[in-house]
């Protein structure tokens, strides 16, 4: 048994090390300040595409995301590590999308792609934290869900059934569920693999148009020009509205039931403390005022 | 019609704690809107077993729904539930926990109503909002209110066109209170075949293994917790003797998490447990945005860091500068000197 294997990944802010230059002084974000990454659970949804592609020898990983046109270093980075091919979901219209919104451009592309069996994702991305695109994607195509799974266990080739190992309040869970299915991985999950040498070497140079008219713009020229020609595998597919037969009026802004009134800054109260040392007489003191209190003990 | 609905979930015939916490919030936001507060619950012979432990969070009116196979939880055949359901009662607002089953089903719901839907808010209020574009004036809406960007930012969400207006909460978020006011606390029995096909059974649950907490973080009177700044899983064996010394419990930034230093169910922010100790000791802990919002609301905050400038500090009503390792043997040599 060969399987359709799609994998939704990120790009995503590293909101982890937010350091003190990530905020600007009127309250907004930084965004030059955050280094730009794969959503770490989506590594984590990788690996157990990939394991699935170990396992039946003939299946496929095609590397779903969407973004601006940088957001192709997702791709690359699936492709360094073992997926076949890729697409960016990319076109204005996608932009300032809700969740929901989200899961109508994923869900309408991946039935662009026609054939698949299992569509593998992160959890949550870090930065929304709201775990919410893939069983929305799941709703839309109506499909199965298995979500915080930690690991595929195996897979019935008769009755084409999946056993999920899953992270749940307190516990653990088994499920069986049917092909296809939706699965969101946990990052308690396995890690993802690291890139395989001879496939960087391969898909080094694979690039968006984007990234492309990018380099165009800056004045400067395509380095090996030639090799895209030679090697269609490394021109990355890029996918608007329009090529996915998608409903502009579901997508981005427009398709998002919830809008943003407010965003602030965080400003926490900052208080009037005591500073103490750490000299014997300062933390006996501490500790007698708060047992007088009667704070603790 | 218009009335506030809270989905209750349960662990066999336990219904959980966060889901009682929304109901005493789901009453409050129900007597501003002047509407009745509904919950919802679904599990396997449930009946005359659930009831006590919602209605006297001032219910109106609760929905038992009992059948095999509605427990434990998968998704298609809670989701069905709600869907009909609320397209029945039409809802104006619908709450559930940030858990793995609200944070499962919310999700698959609100696609299926076309909602919105915001997790892990912090806060939910009544407000009005103008459209900015067409100058549309939406009354009494629902304020979700969530830390966003890694917990840097707060954004207040609302969902103008769209009914329910869903939202999920984490569990120590909310406070629960046995409602004193008056509720009609009405129970009914519907007919889940009416709701719920046959073929929404698809998943099969092999084993399902929960353990009672071995901790109870969010509940701690008194709090330990360490950062990144502990160094290692060794370093906190030194904030668990601590703990048991004070008789509180020992939490952890994400950042010690992340690092292994100790277990994911120990993490106190934005994506783990909320507490309101009495006293909060934090222990190598910088103070990143989205740790702070998981424990600004502890009475006496102490910190310890030899980082005088360390974020933590400007919220905490004492600073010990100092090393962890310092520090952290005083206390619990003082104490016990000091106690009884």
């Amino acid at each position: 048994m060969s399987l359709k294997i799609v994998v939704l990944a990120k790009q995503v802010p590293d909101t982890r090390n937010v350091g003190k230059d990530a905020m600007k002084a009127d309250g907004t974000i930084n965004r030059a300040a955050l280094p730009a990454i794969f959503n770490p659970e989506d590594l984590n949804a990788l690996e157990q595409a990939l394991r699935l592609k170990d396992a039946f020898p003939g299946s496929t990983v095609t590397m779903l995301t969407m973004g601006p046109g940088r957001a192709a270093e997702i791709i690359r980075q699936g492709l360094y590590r073992g997926a076949d091919d890729g697409v960016l979901l990319t076109d204005r219209a996608f932009a300032g999308a809700d969740t929901l919104a989200t899961s109508y451009a994923i869900a309408t592309a991946i039935k662009k792609f026609g054939d698949y069996d299992v569509i593998l994702g992160g959890r949550q991305a870090i930065d929304g934290d709201t775990a919410q695109v893939g069983p929305q994607v799941a709703q839309k195509l109506g499909l199965t869900q298995v979500t915080y799974a930690e690991e595929i266990l195996s897979l019935d080739e008769k009755t084409r059934r999946i056993t999920i190992r899953r992270h749940i309040d307190g516990g653990i869970e088994v499920v069986e569920a049917p092909l296809p299915v939706v699965i969101t991985v946990n990052g308690s999950a396995a890690p993802c693999r690291p890139c395989n040498t001879k496939l960087v070497m391969k898909y080094k140079r694979a690039m968006g148009g984007l990234e492309k008219a990018e380099l165009a713009k800056q004045g400067k020229e395509l380095p090996y020009a030639a090799l895209y020609e030679e090697r269609p595998y490394l021109n990355l597919k890029e996918w608007t509205v329009a090529d996915i037969d998608g409903d502009v009026q579901q997508c981005g802004m427009s398709g998002s039931p919830t809008k943003v009134k407010t965003v602030q800054n965080i400003v926490f109260q900052a208080k009037e403390s005591k500073t103490l040392t750490a000299a014997d007489c300062d933390v006996e003191e501490l500790v007698k005022e708060l047992l007088d209190k009667k704070i603790i003990g | 019609m218009n009335n506030v609905f809270v989905y209750c979930e349960i662990e066999g015939t336990t219904v959980a704690e966060v889901s009682q916490e929304l109901l005493t919030k789901g009453r409050k936001l129900a007597n501003q809107l002047n509407v009745e507060l509904h919950a919802v619950v679904a599990g396997t012979d449930i009946r005359g077993k659930v009831e006590d432990q919602i209605l006297p969070y001032g219910v109106d009116k609760l929905f038992v729904f009992d059948a095999p196979e509605l427990f434990p939880y998968t998704s298609a055949p809670h989701t069905d539930i709600l869907v009909n359901l609320f397209k029945e009662e039409l809802p104006q607002i619908a709450l559930m926990g940030a858990t793995v089953i609200g944070r499962d089903l919310g999700p698959r719901v609100s696609s299926s109503l076309t909602s919105g839907l915001t997790a892990d808010c912090t806060q939910l209020e009544i407000g009005d909002h103008t459209d900015v574009k067409t100058g549309t004036v939406y009354k009494d809406l629902l304020y979700q209110i969530r830390p966003a960007f890694g917990g840097n930012i707060v954004a207040t969400i609302v969902n103008p066109d769209h009914r329910p207006q869903m939202a999920t909460v984490r569990s120590g978020v909310m406070q629960k209170a046995i409602y004193e006011g008056e509720c009609r606390k009405e129970v009914v029995y519907p007919e889940v075949s009416k709701y719920v096909g046959h073929e929404a059974f698809i998943v099969k649950v092999l084993d399902h293994h929960v353990e009672a907490a071995k901790h109870n973080l969010k509940g701690a009177k008194i709090v330990v917790a360490g950062g990144y700044g502990m160094g290692s899983k060794e370093g906190f064996d030194q904030l668990f003797e601590l703990a048991k010394v004070l008789h509180g419990e020992v939490g952890a930034s994400r950042a010690a998490v992340d690092a292994g230093f100790c277990d994911h169910d120990r993490q106190i922010g934005q994506t783990g447990v909320t507490v309101h100790p009495k006293v909060y000791i934090a222990c190598g802990i910088s103070g990143q945005i989205q740790h702070i919002a998981g424990m600004q609301d502890s009475d006496i905050i102490i910190s310890v860091n030899n980082d005088p400038d360390a974020p933590i500090n400007r919220i905490a009503d004492y600073v010990i500068n100092g090393t962890v390792e310092e520090v952290v043997p005083k206390l619990i040599k003082y104490y016990k000197q000091n106690s009884k």
